[in-house]
């Protein structure tokens, strides 16, 4: 395992999501683990909506003091030099989406491919309209190494319809995402499923990493 | 049902806007409403159409001004600040009885406000969007699913009464990601003999105009616009009911104060008050009638809302003050959550016998 880990993706790929779920589990592994939500694009949902549980698993969190408030600044804090400069830390990275949204990883990168002790996890949710195919998530896969200064090393299929998801769903991505691994020469790395879904997933899809789904608000279900 | 997308309330009406046969989109950034103008800044170019980044929102109304005089689709959008800055546009659109589709996407206000979910600009919407005697027609999406149909019903309207339709959304529908069917059905045309699209020659000229300069003839402009209104009133008014059937305490509330009010409901429910819902997805029209008849059998209403209270005069209205109307609200980007819905229908149960 890499010390650092960075998600990155098309806009609402669920990079928030995996981080989150990636840092509860390398901190539940014991060991010392930082995570740094570089989003500049998203106003809503991010990393700081689960601060309560991050917090209590003994996570750092590393985020724009305007996240989740009332002003719209895309500004990154200093502290996020800590990914790079405090070696001590596991650290889980929450790219912003699409290229607009790696960009901000520049300010790292250089850092980050001196040292090369990193993953960089592309996550790509075929239901999203517009990475439904391979072609058109290997095109973001691009733009995204284009804007940041960093290749990828690995895909997560992390195909999802929100809370409604069947099994059937995410077993139905798995040809598209096998294509998009040959064709951009990484290994899919693994399936993301929902924790209660993990059973029923088809066994002819490898590497299955149950999830959980971290949702603000009394208002989703409906 | 077509295949399922995983969209975000901003997405979603773009799209539909798209299918809808929308070419022409003028816009300037803000959030919460910004992923309308990055989708159709990707999806535009795609599809042969125009997306133009304006460099005001004053330049983007009067744009779509242009647009619909010619008789083409076309659609602005924008959040509460920005909607403001296009009222003059909005009053212009209305004087000329052009059709056109504005999307506001609510935050908090007034002012600069902030960037968190706001219904505060109910009034603007329903009552003010600008000077003079009008009304656009107004709806207002509860799910990501809906800000696609009610994009596709919205330029249908516009079309059919020459008018604006506006979507008021709030910032929570705009962002929020749920499955939406894209299978919007066929595109209904309307023909606009009055558009300006050049007379070859075959024909007198269009004029496309808000002004007259003789007041007899602006008067019967104005009385013909409110027959059109009246009609509108009696034929499109929309909403949903949910538990209304036997309930003592009607909540209403619309797009997000709508979902919450659900989950209350229930809650409600499950104590032994019965609790219902009335949705209006038409705000203007406003649905009055199911209103009224459901003062028949209620005991009182709730009025939930992401402002200080602004609908409620119209659920006042709507029942003559026959009820009392109880207000659960939460303002500047907060939403009331379920529990405190819960305690406004039990306090409505408690007082509601009274009246």
């Amino acid at each position: 395992m890499k010390r650092v880990t960075l998600f990155a993706g098309h806009y609402g790929s669920g990079k928030t999501n995996l981080a989150v779920n990636y840092a509860l589990k390398l901190a539940g592994s014991g060991l010392k683990t930082l995570i740094a939500d570089l989003d500049i694009v998203n106003p809503y949902f991010r990393t700081r909506d689960s601060q309560t549980e991050l917090d209590e698993a003994g996570i750092r969190i590393i985020v724009s003091p305007y996240a989740n408030s009332n002003v719209d600044v895309p500004a990154l804090p200093d502290e996020m030099y800590a990914v790079t400069d405090d070696k001590s830390y596991h650290c889980v990275i929450d790219v912003g989406g699409d290229d607009r949204g790696a960009l901000a990883l520049g300010r790292l990168s250089p850092a980050l491919r001196e040292e090369n002790d990193f993953d960089m996890l592309f996550v790509v949710n075929f239901y999203r309209p517009l990475t439904r195919d391979w072609e058109s998530a290997l095109t973001v896969m691009r733009e995204i190494e284009l804007a940041s200064g960093m290749r990828f090393t690995g895909i997560v299929n992390n195909s999802n319809l929100g809370q409604l998801t069947k099994a059937e769903d995410v077993a139905a991505t798995d040809v598209r995402a096998r294509e998009l691994a040959a064709q951009s020469g990484l290994k899919l790395l693994t399936t993301t499923v929902k924790e209660e879904l993990a059973a029923k997933t088809p066994d002819s899809i490898e590497n299955i990493t149950p999830i959980r789904l971290h949702f603000r608000g009394d208002w989703v279900i409906y | 049902m077509g295949d399922k997308v995983l969209m975000k309330g901003n997405e979603a009406l773009a799209e539909a806007a798209i299918m809808a046969g929308c070419r022409h989109y003028f816009g300037y950034p803000i959030t919460p409403q910004t992923e309308v103008a990055a989708y159709l800044a990707k999806r535009m170019p795609l599809v042969d159409g125009t997306f133009l980044q304006a460099e005001s929102e004053i330049a983007a109304i009067n744009m779509v001004i242009g647009v619909a005089s010619a008789g083409k689709r076309v659609m602005t959008s924008s959040s509460s600040p920005g909607i403001s800055l296009k009222s003059e546009g909005l009053s212009y659109l209305a004087g000329c009885d052009l059709p056109a589709l504005v999307i506001n996407v609510q935050r908090g206000g007034p002012g600069l406000g902030g960037i968190q979910p706001s219904q505060s600009d109910y009034f603007h919407a329903t009552r003010g969007a600008g000077h003079g005697d009008f009304h656009m027609l107004v709806l207002a999406p509860a799910s990501v699913q809906e800000m696609a149909s009610l994009v596709f019903k919205g330029f249908d309207l516009a079309d059919k009464y020459r008018m604006t339709t506006m979507i008021l959304a709030d910032g929570t529908i705009g962002q929020m990601m749920e499955p939406v069917s894209l299978d919007m059905g066929e595109v209904k045309h309307y023909d606009k003999p009055w558009a300006v699209t050049g007379t070859k020659g075959e024909r007198t000229h269009n004029i496309v105009n808000s002004l007259s300069l003789l007041p007899e003839e602006l008067e019967q402009w104005n009385f013909k616009r409110y027959e059109r209104y009246a009609e509108i009133e009696k034929n499109e008014a929309l909403y949903e009911s949910f538990l209304t059937e036997d309930a003592d305490i009607v909540i209403v509330a619309f797009g997000v104060a709508a979902r919450v009010a659900r989950n209350a409901i229930v809650a409600a429910r499950a104590k032994g008050i019965k609790a219902g819902l009335i949705r209006p997805i038409t705000l203007w029209p406003f649905p009055k009638s199911a209103l009224k008849e459901a003062a028949k059998t209620a005991k009182a209403f709730v009025s939930v809302e992401l402002s200080m209270g602004q609908m409620i005069e119209d659920i006042e209205l709507a029942i003559r003050c026959t009820r009392p109307v109880l207000l659960c609200n939460r303002a500047g980007g907060m939403i009331p959550t379920p529990e405190e819905v819960l305690a406004k229908i039990e306090k409505a149960d408690r007082i509601g016998g009274e009246n």
